[in-house]
């Protein structure tokens, strides 16, 4: 029996991963071979998808990207040996893109299959967990502050400080919520996880659970990853089967149940307390604080809210120990953070890596430069709210405070790369466009503002009263940030300025004769 | 003229963003460099204003809670990021505020600029202008330019100012509620009135619909106000900072320039108003913050339906007549009164003193009423003076006084905040006492449970937000086998108090009922074929209430208009004793009382057996006080009750009968009975704002006056006395007091006041109850809840705190016999009664005014069963027909009754539900069964005998000629 691995990533689907699969069991039924498929999750290389990987002796060798035209030859030519094929990248743990990466969240990420509970084990899971069963909450709040976890969601306010808030407080009710609304453009790393190591974020929700002695939990997953929610769900089946999850998880005196909660295609309800809104039945609008979640959260009730990121993160703390994860980073900014690289790029995927990682070697080392080719020319890093990194600003370690002094932010880790083909101006009537478009409505400068952002920047565009017009965007831009309620309104001029300041050039170009420019469309 | 002389303005009430905090910790903080000390949990704008700061705001007012969506109330706190909004932000100890710099202004201004940028410029043809927070807020901020310009996308105009293309954003104004518009143009999507629609009335008709630049205001599902599930109590409106939902009236006349304050004359909730006017005109009735019953809120009737006072139909001159057929002569007052007199004395002299009576109002003032019944005892000089509290809560008077020892509810409607399990029994407060019903579903939104005892699925049963734990959907008229049934379960599953009783009640009482309650036919399980409830739900819910904390009762008609009234009110005394659950609190009795001062007609002495401050007429103590303060002697024999004086009227022995402000002939059972008695009198004077249905068997009509006109005082169902104050001239020319002291003068019995503040102090100095009420501190107070006197010089909220009034409490044995009135093969439904949101009672003022909009008719509900096998569908025309009468209806398939119940209201008199109503009543107070009628119900293509009679007495008897007799138009 030989075993193949074919990733059931949504983003490998994407490339017909399933079509692979199915070609590669035909094909070895043809050929009379035994060969087990499993569906695994992605190793993040996502330019190498479908990523076909082959257990050998001398470990898994991995063949992609794979067509279902390559399955045939690739099936003759050796496949099922690991023999060699111009497809081939040798051993998939040796590929420089992965090699060079420290995997401690997606340790097991397209390695295991993902709900497969003995895999799981196998491969370390639940270790954490059962370390946390046989510690005090309070000591577990303690591991977590140790590691220095910061909220991966993109604010970075210390975990362990919010878990500990909510472990102080006495109610009669607790939850766990996990943000997996992930919806930042070009980041995919709740969604990597969830489908590919699911357990993992049930485990990192579980031992919040017993740390702020919640029972009951919710993962809220955007409709826009059906096959996350599935995964998640027949995950949650499976654990409870298992007793990983439900009365007396593994005879403790600790009981925790979790189900998934669909969003409808709201970008603000990412934001956590329109989550909250969203989970409770309501309207996705923001609600203000304090409040803060932590002590008035989830239907009123102290509650623990994280990211995907920030839960998967705690099993491995749990299991190796805060000092363990604090040792990988820089400054404040301790562990790794899952990045995510897109947009007009060569070899677009995850890099798990420590803080203090730069944008450059990030596109340059692992991305391998533009998709086109042509040079850089910005970098969006922290997703639509995340500012325009120019060149000069592209050798800035990843890390909170230092990104913060550059008027950035590294957020959610997802980076987006453009060429020199770029408009910048364009792309800060996009920011606020974006904004227009996803705003909740609740507040003023995010409601109305943002249109006339846009207004204003069209204007400027077309040099009408340009120099009037900037410094009216510059004064939006300060009404929305000190105005705002949420870091949605609060968040936007961070591109919009960053396009103003970082690429002035292009905000004063004359503006196109209209008959031309309709001409030329 | 004296320049000193306070002038009247308009009342504005101080506006402190945030709702007070509650708390007993204290924090000492510094806005602006000025100390303050103020409850933990205040916001910081909340402690601003009560500094005299006026932070900016839009989004925030303090009927609701904080939003923070406007962003105009921006400040800065020492030591702390960023701009935090003060109406979100909560004070803390030792912190530092700055409300206002340079920062603050340019981000308020800048978030001003955004608002005028999506809003019109028509501030000075504006109905809003004089009267718009928005004006205020960019006058406040210094608004001088919108950078943005007008070209942008907008919701303002409905054409594209480039190219005249069709706006999509731009919605058209809604017209259709008849009160007010709403005009979407206008909006800044505070969001304030769907909090408001949300918090204060608790229906949930509007949202925000949309996301981001599309959010907007919606009725329902995107509805026009009318049709969607809007109740229009004015909520919003009254939220609204901008014009976009404004009065039409204000529409109409513009903004008022003095305001007075008022209390509303329909249901027993007696909410205080500002009645806002230019001159002698009402130009709208804002509900006042300070109000005690109704803390700002109102209903649809209260805010809007003021419009009958200036009906065309209001009768306006006296009127007289020989005999009921005749057309009416337009007379003096003089002429009028003198004639009523002569009648009167000629019939006392033929057929004794006995021979004639009067009915006080429940609608008038408590200093009218007052007086009608000294003109009645000391000017007839007998006692026969009832009330129309008869047909509603005498059993709750007797029930009351026989188990506590007063005859009232024990609370204040506050308590209800404090209530962890609210039963209500037989009432719908949803319809009957809509502001109250606010409250209390905002109880339990925050966590009370709820007990509905009702035949009739209402709406408090399960609506937005709420719903009860449980319903005990009884058969009609076995209201005391259920209570009897939980008290059962409370005394055999060890659930009573005994600490409370103990102390608090009659030892010898108490063992008694715990004994007779005990007893096994009381159980659930015996009596659920007698009542159709599960016995399983009847134990839950008595468990419930015996030991989920504060539980409180409220109840209506459905508890009293039953044979069995006065023993039901018993019941539930008893329980309310048994569990502990009286005197603090969260806790009590509570009858919702139907007429705007139902509370007050009985404590002013309206009933034939009891004096001012129920004190017996036997009682010679009591006697003496008023026979010394009217200087005549009084009769010590109990006068007639209403049913009494019918029975008399048709026997011959009673022939003269005085009503002020009741339309017996629409409300009381049996019409025609009624009819036959009213129509065997010699003299029947009816004193009403209009021709009403008893008017047709008068022989004079003296115009009264709406409660705009008068100056007194109303007592609500908290037994809170409110001041009436008089916004315009009698319309007729007379105070209603002054004429009922003519009347009494004429007949012999001369009767003078100067003024109604010096009836009040007569009522003072002979009630106990009443012994500190005065106009003076009433005005100084607000407003006073009785007993009144030296030990309580400020009112008493929660009655028998410490002891019961009569000193311990009384545990009454309440057997249920079944009532007479029962369904057989030929009237196999049982139809009982009640009311809608948008009428009053027989709704002569609510027909007279735009509500009939929600309810043109009178509709029978029927189950949906019932209708079929009756091949009966919504829509068709049904006749009703029980023992005595018959009458037509539309009907209404509707699951809300069991199968085998029928319902319908009574306020529409060609309905005539009354025609069909029995004489069945209470064993103690003969207030009519009205709510249990045994009838049939058939399809039907015409109307009934009666409704043809009604149709031609309403033309014929009500003719007002001139002094030559001409043919009826």
């Amino acid at each position: 029996m030989i075993t193949v691995y074919v990733p059931r990533d949504a983003a490998a689907l994407s490339v017909g991963a399933d079509e692979v699969a199915a070609a590669i069991a035909a094909e070895a039924k043809k050929q009379n071979k035994q060969v087990k498929i499993v569906r695994n999750g992605s190793r993040g290389m996502l330019f190498l998808e479908p990523l076909v990987e082959v257990e050998t002796a001398k470990g898994r060798v991995a063949y992609g990207p794979v067509a279902v035209s390559d399955v045939a030859d690739l099936m003759k030519g050796g496949l099922l040996d690991g023999k060699a094929h111009k497809l081939s990248h040798g051993l998939t743990e040796e590929i420089p893109y992965f090699k060079n990466q420290e995997r401690l969240t997606f340790a097991r990420c397209g390695i295991t299959d993902p709900l497969s509970i003995d895999d799981y084990r196998a491969h370390g899971g639940f270790q954490g967990l059962t370390n946390a069963i046989a510690m005090k909450p309070i000591d577990i709040v303690t591991e977590v502050t140790t590691s220095g976890l910061r909220g991966r969601g993109g604010a970075g306010f210390p975990t362990g400080i919010k878990w500990k808030t909510v472990h102080d407080l006495k109610a009669d009710q607790k939850y766990i919520a996990c943000n997996a609304d992930e919806g930042d453009s070009g980041t995919f790393a709740d969604r990597m996880l969830m489908e590919g190591d699911p357990f993992c974020l049930i485990e990192g929700m579980t031992i919040a659970a017993i740390a702020g002695a919640a029972t009951k939990g919710y993962i809220y997953i955007r409709s826009e990853y059906p096959h996350a929610i599935n995964v998640m769900k027949e995950a949650i089946e499976i654990a409870r089967k298992a007793n990983w999850l439900g009365d007396n998880i593994q005879g403790s005196p600790y009981s925790f149940d979790l189900y998934v909660r669909r969003g409808a295609g709201a970008y603000i309800c990412g934001e956590e307390t329109s989550m909250l809104e969203s989970i409770e039945g309501k309207r996705g609008i923001v609600r203000f604080k304090p409040p803060i979640p932590a002590i008035e959260g989830l239907f009123g009730k102290p509650t623990i809210i994280n990211n995907v990121m920030s839960f998967a993160a705690v099993p491995i703390i749990l299991d190796k120990g805060g000092e363990f994860y604090k040792n990988y980073g820089v400054g404040r900014s301790r562990g790794t953070l899952a990045f995510q690289i897109a947009g007009n790029i060569k070899q677009g995927g995850l890099v798990e890596k420590a803080f203090g990682v730069t944008t450059r070697q990030l596109i340059e080392d692992w991305g391998g430069g533009t998709a086109t080719g042509r040079p850089v020319r910005a970098v969006q890093v922290g997703g639509p709210l995340g500012a325009y990194l120019p060149q000069s600003k592209l050798d800035v370690p990843m890390d909170y405070e230092e990104f913060a002094k550059v008027d950035a932010m590294v957020g959610h880790g997802g980076l987006v790369v453009f060429d020199d083909t770029i408009d910048m101006a364009k792309m800060a009537r996009f920011a606020m466009e974006f904004c227009a478009i996803e705003s909740c409505g609740k507040c003023t400068p995010c409601r109305i503002g943002s249109t006339r952002g846009i207004e204003v920047i069209d204007k400027i565009i077309g040099d009408d009263n340009r120099a009037k017009n900037l410094v009216l965007l510059e004064d939006l831009c300060v009404t929305m940030t000190d105005g705002s309620l949420c870091a949605m309104g609060g968040l936007t001029p961070m591109p919009v300025m960053s396009a103003v300041r970082g690429f002035p050039e292009d905000f004063q170009r004359p503006a196109k004769n209209k008959f031309l420019a309709d001409a030329a469309e | 003229m004296n320049k000193h002389v306070k002038p009247m303005t308009l009342i504005k009430e101080t506006d402190f963003g945030t709702p007070d905090s509650t708390s007993n910790l204290m924090v000492t903080l510094e806005i602006d460099g000025q100390q303050i000390t103020v409850p933990e949990g205040t916001s910081i704008m909340n402690a601003a204003m009560q500094l005299g700061i006026q932070i900016p705001k839009l989004c925030a007012t303090d009927s609701l809670d904080p939003f923070g969506s406007c962003r105009l109330c921006l400040c800065e706190v020492e030591g702390r990021r960023g701009t935090p909004a003060s109406c979100t932000t909560p004070v803390a100890a030792g912190i530092k505020v700055s409300t206002q710099n340079e920062r603050l202004a340019k981000l308020r201004k800048g978030v001003m600029e955004l608002y005028i940028s999506d809003h019109p410029l028509d501030c000075l043809t504006c109905a809003a202008n004089g009267d718009c927070e928005l004006q205020d807020m960019a006058g406040a901020v210094g608004l001088r330019e919108v950078r943005y310009g007008y070209d942008g996308e907008n919701h303002v105009f409905a054409k594209s100012q480039h190219d005249g293309s069709v706006n999509g954003r731009f919605k058209t104004k809604d017209e259709s509620n008849p009160y007010f518009t709403f005009d979407p143009s206008k909006c800044i999507v505070c969001s304030r009135c769907v909090r408001a629609c949300e918090e204060v009335q608790g229906t949930f008709a509007l949202t925000i619909d949309g996301r981001g630049f599309e959010s907007h205001v919606s009725a329902s599902m995107d509805e026009k106000f009318l049709e969607s599930e809007c109740v229009s109590c004015g909520a919003c409106v009254q939220a609204c900072p901008t014009a976009t939902l404004v009065e039409k009236t204000i529409i109409a006349k513009g903004q008022p320039e003095h305001s007075l304050v008022t209390t509303c004359a329909y249901c027993g909730v007696g909410c205080s108003f500002k009645a806002e006017m230019q001159g002698e005109d009402v130009v709208r009735m804002v509900p006042y913050k300070d109000g005690g019953a109704n803390e700002g809120h109102s209903c649809v009737k209260g805010r809007f339906a003021f419009g009958y006072a200036t009906h065309k139909e209001r009768v306006l001159t006296p009127m007289i007549r020989e005999k009921i057929t005749d057309p009416w002569q337009a007379v003096s007052f003089d002429e009028a009164i003198k004639f009523a007199a002569d009648r009167f004395k000629a019939t006392q002299a033929k057929y004794g003193v006995g021979s004639i009576g009067g009915i006080t109002s429940s609608r008038t003032t408590n200093e009218e009423v007052y007086v009608v019944q000294r003109l009645i005892r000391a000017g007839f000089n007998n006692n026969n003076i009832d009330t129309c509290a008869r047909v509603c809560h005498s059993p709750t008077g007797y029930g009351l006084k026989q188990t506590f020892g007063e005859s009232a509810g024990t609370q204040d409607f506050k308590s209800v905040d404090k209530a962890d399990v609210i039963l209500v029994i037989g009432a719908n407060p949803t319809d009957g006492h809509p502001v109250f019903a606010s409250r209390m579903k905002r109880r339990i939104r925050e966590g009370a449970k709820l007990i509905v005892i009702d035949p009739r699925r209402t709406d408090i049963v399960r609506s937005p937000h709420i719903e009860a734990s449980y319903h005990l959907q009884l058969q009609p008229s076995t209201n005391v086998a259920i209570m009897n049934a939980i008290g059962h379960v409370i005394a055999t599953e060890n659930l009573i108090d005994r600490k409370f009783v103990n102390r608090r009640c009659e030892k010898g009482d108490f063992f008694r009922w715990e004994e007779f309650i005990k007893q096994p036919q009381h159980s659930p399980e015996a009596l659920e074929p007698i009542t159709g409830v599960p016995a399983q739900q009847v134990r839950e819910a008595a468990r419930l209430f015996a030991t989920g904390g504060n539980g409180a009762i409220y109840y209506g008609l459905g508890v009293t208009e039953h044979s069995q009234g006065s023993t039901m009110v018993m019941a539930m005394a008893n329980i309310a004793m048994a569990t502990g659950n009286i005197g603090r609190e969260g806790v009590g009795v509570n009858p919702l009382r139907g007429q705007n001062n139902v509370q007050g007609s009985c404590d002013m002495g309206s009933f034939p057996h009891e004096l001012p401050g129920y004190r017996h007429v036997s009682n010679n103590e009591a006697r003496a006080v008023f026979e010394k303060e009217w200087n005549i002697k009084l009769d010590n024999e109990p006068g007639l009750r209403i049913p009494n004086m019918f029975d008399a009227a048709s026997d011959g022995s009673f022939r003269g009968l005085f009503i002020h402000g009741e339309d017996i002939a629409q409300s009381d059972p049996n019409t025609h009975h009624v009819e036959h008695a009213l129509s065997s009198m010699d003299i029947v004077v009816v004193q009403d704002l209009f021709l009403n249905e008893t008017a047709a068997f008068a022989h004079v009509f003296l115009p009264g006056t709406s409660f705009l006109e008068k100056d007194g005082t109303f007592t609500n169902a908290e037994r809170r006395i409110n001041r009436v104050r008089k916004v315009m001239r009698e319309k007729q020319g007379m105070a209603e007091w002054d004429i009922v002291c003519r009347l009494a003068t004429a007949i012999g019995y001369p009767m003078h006041y100067n003024s109604a503040a010096e009836i009040m102090d007569e009522i003072a100095r002979v009630t106990p109850t009443f012994a500190g009420v005065s106009f003076d501190r009433l005005d100084e107070l607000g407003s006073i809840q009785w007993p009144c006197d030296d030990a309580h010089p400020t009112g008493t909220p929660t009655m028998h705190t410490e002891d019961f009034t009569r000193g311990k409490g009384r545990f009454m044995l309440t057997d249920f016999v079944a009532t007479a009135e029962r369904a057989n093969r030929n009237f196999p439904l049982i139809l009982t009664t009640g009311r809608i949101l948008a009428h009053y009672n027989v709704g002569a003022q609510t027909r007279r005014t735009d509500n009939v909009a929600w309810h043109p008719e009178d509709l029978l509900e029927i189950h949906p069963s019932d209708a079929e096998m009756r091949g009966i569908k919504t829509g068709q025309k049904v006749s009703l027909a029980s023992r005595v009468g018959a009458t037509t209806l539309t009907a209404k398939v509707s699951d809300r009754m069991p199968p085998g119940v029928v319902y319908t209201t009574f306020h529409h008199p060609v309905t005539g539900a009354n025609v069909i109503t029995t004489e069945n009543s209470d064993w103690a107070t003969n207030c009519p069964e009205y709510k249990v009628t045994a009838v049939q119900v058939t399809t039907s293509n015409h109307q009934s005998e009666w409704q043809a009679e009604w149709e031609t007495r309403e033309v014929e008897n009500k003719r007002i000629g001139t002094k030559k007799l001409e043919p009826a138009e």
